[in-house]
């Protein structure tokens, strides 16, 4: 595989999730995180998936990752049923999970060297390419504890971008940061999107994040962990996380949120 | 360059107070020798060729006391750890490793080292294999403890992130579990050195091993012949390799993981 291949965008994947269930055991308790869940994602789409917590959204994307195995149903990814995890969907966490043994470009580096397709020299290019992407090239040398969180973020981005997998995967990946930080990080996850043409499963409890970069944003309700409701974004991009279109939306999903969760509350009491 | 001055005038003030002490004849010289007769005995024993009529005997002799030490503890310790590390991480990774031999490490770790030493005379005669046993035991049982409980303490989001970026079996224990138990590993080294010096040492001065004399023989037979030069030139000599031994097998180390995980240093 040439340089040029590497590094050109590579048609992003479709997932098909097929009735995922998947239920926790806690001593005597159960968990019913997930409860004949089905969703389709197509090609190149960017789909939010909030929640109260406890809905089973960030059990779907391990299960996505490959990283925990469902109790029924199935994933497809490209029509081929996921096993386990792969390079072709790599995931982006809420702690960074940057290996402080290693700077940054060894953890550029050690998800490449996993490539067997590319010569060293080509591997160092492509980390570049991808620090140029979130802008910290020049924190190419630095320790992980030197960055603030906002660049670990970045540079854990870059690290999940670097193998040029179909699908990305993010478990509430700005949730620790500040807003500032936030909103920056809004805006360059979109554009690398639009640049790099990923499937994007994007993980948030944060309704209004999920309004400003979904395509479409699935509602989960929890106890079991169902789809409750979908809603499409017909907003152009890049979107400002402050515009009042947005904030249609968000109050939308929002509502829905709440109307779910106050009957739910009644019937406990 | 400022530390450095510092501890040479650290240094020489300690020797200032001795030769005081010693000019002062509060005590017999015969227990308190002069700073210059120790440095005559690590003269006489290292570089001091004599005399064409009388060649010394002695030369080269603490030079080849170090060498023997040196190479029972360096062997016997790099056998600890290659065998610690593994065993270590296995008994972390499974569980029924960690009821039985993890159980077994934490009780001979418990066991003072030295007392290995009547047992390893016993088993092996007064010989090098002896040594290796005790300096072996020595440092394994403790690098086993430092390696399970560093395993056991690794994030295991690393190792999530390495599955999904295609890091299998073998690649994620090497490259992800074992570095990133390096800081637990490193300690763990650290104090299985210590034990495998100490009880090098002490069955050095206590039994003569038949086939070399290591420093703790010179140490032993600087009290038989009551040189009492002998026994404060050779202590120095040990103090000496505890610190270069420092310096060079743990400081690299240490900075590493100061440098890397940002812990102050």
């Amino acid at each position: 595989m040439t340089l040029q291949q590497e590094l050109a965008p590579i048609s992003p994947a479709k997932l098909a999730v097929e009735e995922v269930s998947k239920t926790f055991r806690t001593g005597k308790r159960e968990v019913h995180a997930l409860d004949r869940v089905s969703l389709q994602v197509s090609e190149g789409e960017f789909v939010c998936l909030v929640g109260p917590s406890g809905c089973g959204k960030s059990t779907l994307l391990n299960i996505i990752a490959g990283l925990e195995q469902p109790d029924g149903g199935r994933i497809l990814a490209d029509g081929v049923p996921v096993s386990g995890p792969g390079r072709d969907r790599m995931v982006m966490f809420q702690e960074h999970a940057l290996f402080p043994w290693l700077d940054v470009m060894g953890n550029l580096m050690f998800s490449l060297r996993l490539k067997p397709s590319l010569k060293d020299s080509e591997r160092r290019e492509v980390a570049m390419y991808y620090l140029h992407l979130v802008g910290l090239e020049r924190f190419q040398n630095a320790n992980i504890h030197e960055l603030s969180g906002g660049m670990k973020q970045r540079i854990a981005l870059a690290r999940a971008l670097a193998p040029n997998p179909k699908v990305l995967l993010m478990d509430e990946p700005f949730a620790a940061l500040d807003a500032l930080t936030r909103e920056q990080l809004y805006g360059d996850i979109q554009r690398i999107w639009l640049e790099r043409k990923k499937t994007i499963v994007f993980v948030t409890h944060n309704v209004r994040e999920a309004a400003c970069l979904g395509d479409r944003v699935v509602l989960f309700s929890p106890n079991p962990g169902r789809v409750q409701e979908e809603f499409k974004i017909d907003l152009p991009r890049l979107r400002d996380i402050n515009s009042p279109e947005l904030a249609t939306y968000s109050t939308k999903i929002m509502r829905a949120l709440k109307g779910h969760l106050a009957p739910q509350m009644e019937a406990s009491e | 360059m400022k530390r450095f001055l510092t501890a040479v005038l650290f240094f020489s003030g300690l020797l200032l107070i001795w030769q005081v002490l010693y000019s002062l004849k509060l005590w017999s010289p015969v227990l308190v020798p002069a700073p210059l007769d120790v440095a005559g005995f690590i003269w006489d024993y290292t570089f001091n060729p004599g005399t064409a009529l009388e060649p010394n005997e002695h030369q080269w002799e603490l030079f080849g006391a170090a060498g023997i030490t040196m190479k029972r503890l360096l062997v016997g310790y790099l056998i600890g750890l290659l065998a610690g590390i593994p065993v270590g991480m296995a008994t972390a990774r499974m569980r029924a490793l960690r009821d039985t031999v993890g159980v077994l490490a934490l009780g001979l770790q418990g066991l003072p080292s030295v007392c290995w030493v009547p047992l390893a005379l016993l088993w092996f005669g007064q010989n090098e294999s002896a040594m290796l046993f005790v300096v072996i035991m020595g440092t394994l049982w403790s690098v086993i403890l430092a390696t399970e409980t560093g395993v056991r303490n690794v994030n295991p989001i690393y190792v999530r992130a390495a599955l999904t970026m295609g890091s299998k079996r073998l690649h994620t224990l090497t490259k992800v579990i074992l570095p990133a138990s390096l800081p637990f590993i490193v300690s763990g080294m650290k104090q299985g050195w210590a034990f495998a010096w100490r009880s090098l040492m002490a069955a050095e001065i206590y039994v003569t091993i038949l086939t070399g004399f290591g420093l703790g023989h010179l140490l032993h037979y600087g009290r038989e012949l009551n040189a009492m030069e002998q026994v404060i030139g050779v202590m120095l000599v040990i103090v000496s390799i505890g610190v270069a031994a420092d310096k060079i097998l743990f400081s690299p180390w240490e900075n590493f993981l100061h440098r890397r995980w940002g812990t102050s240093g």
